[in-house]
């Protein structure tokens, strides 16, 4: 029996190396909380400016996780699934995204979106639509940095997933789309969600790219992370209440998404 | 660039020469000498000097053999955090005195800060300045996509006391964190008009166009620097110091669109 | 005729070139071994993959006909399909798996699952309706995926290998509840398996698929009494030789006479059980054992009270000894022992 326990409990280096990252984690974030001004934090977050940018960033990185989800589904579905022609190279262009530096990602926004860019400078001549300086903007940039996550996680979910369920389904008369919906998207429910949930993490903290692209303009582009960044030239104390405010944000959607996002996986039986 | 630069350096070498050949300066053999001790120094310098700074250096070490000048370029107000957090610099050279100030009353200059240039400001507008602008007057126009720093960033702050000071009222598109981005905005036709520094314009090349502030409206940005408490190489920063104010620094300062200090 | 199905497809390796009809209320068991081609045969007739050349109809209807350019995909095709893993939808509850093929073809929510209560009682499941896949026994996930798939009133039934994943007690219970169940189905079944006790107890009929054909069709009983393959020879436990016929001589394809009792003449078969084959230390002299071979043990293998001795010679055999015989013998591999068949023993048939 103590033999058993032995083998169980992991090596010391394992653990001694976990400690070391959760430190690394807990150690800015124990700074930040260090260096908070908590007898005026009310003050900052109850300012319009403060309240005006966490809502932008709540509203566009929700929509950016919106967009992410429509689009970037099928697109993970088919680099899953469909064996099509050049499509580690379509699949390198969708995640470029991650590697490219947020700020260059907002300049070849602009060249592809603004009023001159390739795409553009038709949205404006025929519709009239002007990404950058609008919140439009924000979300276009959010989902372009964001994306690449929800596309790796639901690949790789169905990857894993074995595609005879889907055969089950279609030889039981369900159309490829009322299977897509009924058996696949359900199979892959707890790593769509995560993956949405990274997706929005990301969202919620795009910076480089946000203010390249849409510009920065209080109530309009200005999100959380664009007003931390600029509070933190004038008013340093105000930006590290944002910033904890953000991280609150984040870590309360976090925690409270883990039961529903394991609960799908604790099967009665397996779990002990 | 490359090439620019290497122009710029060849230029700066022969005034270099020309100046100790005509000046009353010392003759080249104790010049010289006194290069010796100069060593490695390390530089902050606000985002605005890039171009030139980084020519200015390039001749700096090729007029002291054996010494090495390393640039860290960035916002001054992010610049002076860092050396109050303890940064290694040798030099500081701010875009405003504002900053500056900041590092004098931490206690983390070692002497009183020199001015070694100054700065105005202009409208950036598209190559060719398609919209005509004139002047200040031409911002507050309904159609017109402007875009300004921020207002804890100098070239916000100077924008804003502008156009108080003209009266002119402008609601700005977006309040961009720096003078670089402004740049962007404009150059690639998302923005038709901003104001950022005559310097900015300038690196900006063909592909914008600058127009000018009368003097009367305008502000003057003093650019001043100066030697870090905690420098661990005083002599060498010194005789950086020295440079940037020498007529060979100078000029390359007057390139890049600087103006030459007051006083 | 319900499912004619004329199938040529190239997979790989694999070339299936297969015929095959199946009566209403009729269920053909296809035997074969691993790689044969019996999965891609049951997805073929499913509609999850075309014929490359062929016809397939169901109930006289064409559902895949390249030349006529028709093809009806799996979900438009009425055929059920058992998997051997179940394939249940593990997010589902069990009546909502056996609802999901009522409610994708347009019935309501309520309907499908009244429809798939009923279908839980057939089956024995009614009080396991709320439970999740994972939770069940392998029996009863199949027992749901049986009723997954009839509850879509399929014309066809296709079951790939649905006992094979059962241990033995489960494996029985739901051979039973396979005979029960198919027996009531109107529609055709083919059963794919690799145990003739499958086939012997659901199956109407039976073909050997190997190496993507069809290499023998009939009753087991046929199939067994007359094996035309080392596969099946194997399957059935039986020993088989191929040689000419003359004279009431077999000559085998290694050269050595085995002599029958009534060899037509020509290509033939000849099958030795291995409880006719004696195994004897010195050579037997003046029996009526007109065939015996020196050979050398190659394995003993023990079941109960019997064991399966391979011996390896002129003629490659298993005998069936009891385990009283084997302990007086007291075989060991590498033994030198003679390997005796009487000509009655032997059982010749034509090529």
């Amino acid at each position: 029996m103590s033999a058993r326990r032995t083998r169980v409990r992991p090596p010391a280096v394992v653990v001694g190396l976990a400690a070391v990252a959760v430190a690394f984690f807990a150690l800015p974030l124990a700074g930040l909380l260090w260096r908070a001004p908590w007898s005026s934090a009310w003050h900052h977050l109850s300012r319009p400016g403060a309240r005006q940018a966490l809502r932008l960033s709540v509203i566009c990185s929700l929509w950016a996780t919106a967009l992410s989800i429509v689009f970037g589904v099928p697109l993970a579905w088919m680099l899953a699934r469909r064996a099509m022609p050049g499509r580690r190279a379509i699949r390198a262009l969708c995640l470029l995204s991650m590697v490219l530096p947020p700020v260059v990602g907002g300049v070849a926004l602009l060249f592809a979106f603004g009023r001159r860019g390739l795409a553009g400078q038709f949205l404006d001549r025929w519709f009239g639509v002007r990404l950058p300086f609008s919140t439009a903007g924000v979300v276009v940039a959010e989902t372009f940095v964001a994306m690449p996550f929800l596309v790796i996680t639901v690949e790789a979910a169905l990857r894993n997933l074995d595609p005879r369920h889907e055969d089950a389904a279609r030889t039981l008369g369900a159309s490829p789309w009322y299977t897509l919906r009924r058996v696949t998207l359900p199979a892959i429910r707890p790593a769509l969600l995560a993956g949405a949930v990274l997706t929005w993490a990301r969202a919620l903290g795009e910076f480089g790219a946000t203010i390249t692209f849409a510009g920065n303009f209080p109530g309009t582009t200005q999100t959380m992370p664009l007003a931390v960044y600029l509070g933190l030239e004038s008013d340093p104390e105000s930006a590290v209440v944002l910033a904890l405010a953000m991280v609150a944000v984040c870590f309360a959607v976090l925690v409270a998404l883990r039961d529903h996002w394991y609960g799908n996986l604790r099967q009665p039986g397996i779990d002990g | 660039m490359g090439l620019r630069r290497a122009a710029v350096i060849s230029v700066a070498a022969v005034a270099m020469l020309a100046g100790g050949c005509a000046g009353a300066a010392r003759p080249r053999t104790s010049a010289t000498a006194a290069r010796g001790s100069v060593g490695s120094i390390t530089v902050f310098a606000a985002a605005s000097l890039t171009g030139a700074f980084t020519d200015i250096g390039a001749a700096f070490e090729a007029a002291h053999p054996g010494a090495s000048v390393t640039f860290d370029f960035a916002g001054s107000s992010d610049l002076v955090a860092q050396i109050n957090q303890g940064a290694p610099a040798d030099v500081f050279a701010s875009a405003d005195a504002a900053n500056m100030a900041t590092l004098a009353t931490a206690g983390n200059a070692a002497a009183a800060p020199v001015e070694f240039a100054t700065n105005r400001m202009e409208i950036i507008t598209a190559a060719g300045n398609p919209r005509h602008l004139t002047g200040l007057g031409d911002l507050a126009a309904h159609d017109l996509i402007v875009v300004l720093c921020a207002a804890p960033v100098p070239c916000g702050s100077y924008a804003e006391r502008i156009l108080a000071a003209a009266s002119v009222a402008v609601t700005p598109k977006s309040r961009e964190a720096n003078a670089k981005a402004v740049v962007t905005k404009v150059s690639s036709g998302e923005a038709d008009a901003g104001i950022v520094f005559a310097t900015d314009v300038r690196a900006a090349g063909a592909a914008a166009s600058g127009v000018e502030i009368p003097q009367a409206q305008n502000v003057v940005a003093a650019y001043p620097m100066a030697i870090t408490k905690q420098s661990a190489n005083p002599t060498g920063a010194q005789a950086f110091v020295d440079f940037v104010r020498s007529p060979a620094g100078r000029r390359i300062l007057t390139d890049a669109g600087f103006g030459p200090p007051r006083s | 005729m319900s499912l004619e199905a004329r199938v040529a497809r190239t997979m790989g390796s694999l070339q299936l070139d297969v015929d095959l009809c199946v009566g209403d209320g009729e269920v053909l068991a296809l035997l074969g071994p691993n790689g044969a081609g019996k999965t891609t045969l049951l997805r073929v007739l499913a509609g999850l993959a075309g014929v490359d050349v062929g016809r397939i109809a169901i109930d006289g209807t064409v559902v895949d006909d390249p030349l006529a350019g028709r093809f009806v995909p799996a979900e438009h095709r009425s055929v059920g399909m058992v998997f051997q893993d179940y394939l249940l939808f593990d997010h589902l509850r069990v009546i909502d798996n056996v609802a999901f093929g009522i409610c994708a073809r347009g019935a309501s929510r309520a309907g499908g699952r009244a429809e798939a209560r009923r279908w839980l009682e057939r089956v024995g499941l009614a009080e396991r309706a709320d439970a999740r896949p994972p939770q069940l026994s392998g029996g009863q996930a199949q027992r749901v995926a049986l009723a997954r798939a009839l509850a879509t009133s399929p014309r066809l039934m296709l079951l790939d290998e649905p006992l094979a994943a059962l241990d033995a007690a489960g494996r029985a219970e739901l051979r039973h509840d396979l005979r029960t169940h198919l027996g009531e189905f109107g529609g055709s079944t083919v059963l794919v398996t690799h145990d003739p006790v499958d086939a012997f107890a659901i199956a109407d009929r039976v073909a050997v698929l190997e190496g993507g054909r069809v290499t023998q069709t009939g009753s087991l009983d046929a199939v067994a009494a007359q094996p035309r393959s080392r596969y099946v020879a194997e399957l059935v436990g039986v020993n088989l030789l191929r040689g000419e016929g003359r004279g009431g001589v077999v000559r085998t394809t290694a050269d050595v006479a085995v002599v029958a009792a009534d060899a037509p003449d020509g290509a033939v078969y000849a099958v030795i059980h291995p409880h006719a084959v004696s195994l004897t230390r010195s050579a037997p002299s003046g029996s009526s054992v007109r065939n015996v071979w020196p050979v050398t043990v190659a394995e003993v293998g023990r079941l109960g009270g019997r064991a399966r001795v391979r011996v390896a010679g002129p003629v490659p055999l298993v005998a069936e000894v009891t385990a009283a015989a084997l302990a007086e013998l007291d075989l060991r591999p590498g033994d030198e022992v003679f390997a005796g068949v009487k000509a009655t023993e032997v059982q010749v048939y034509p090529a």
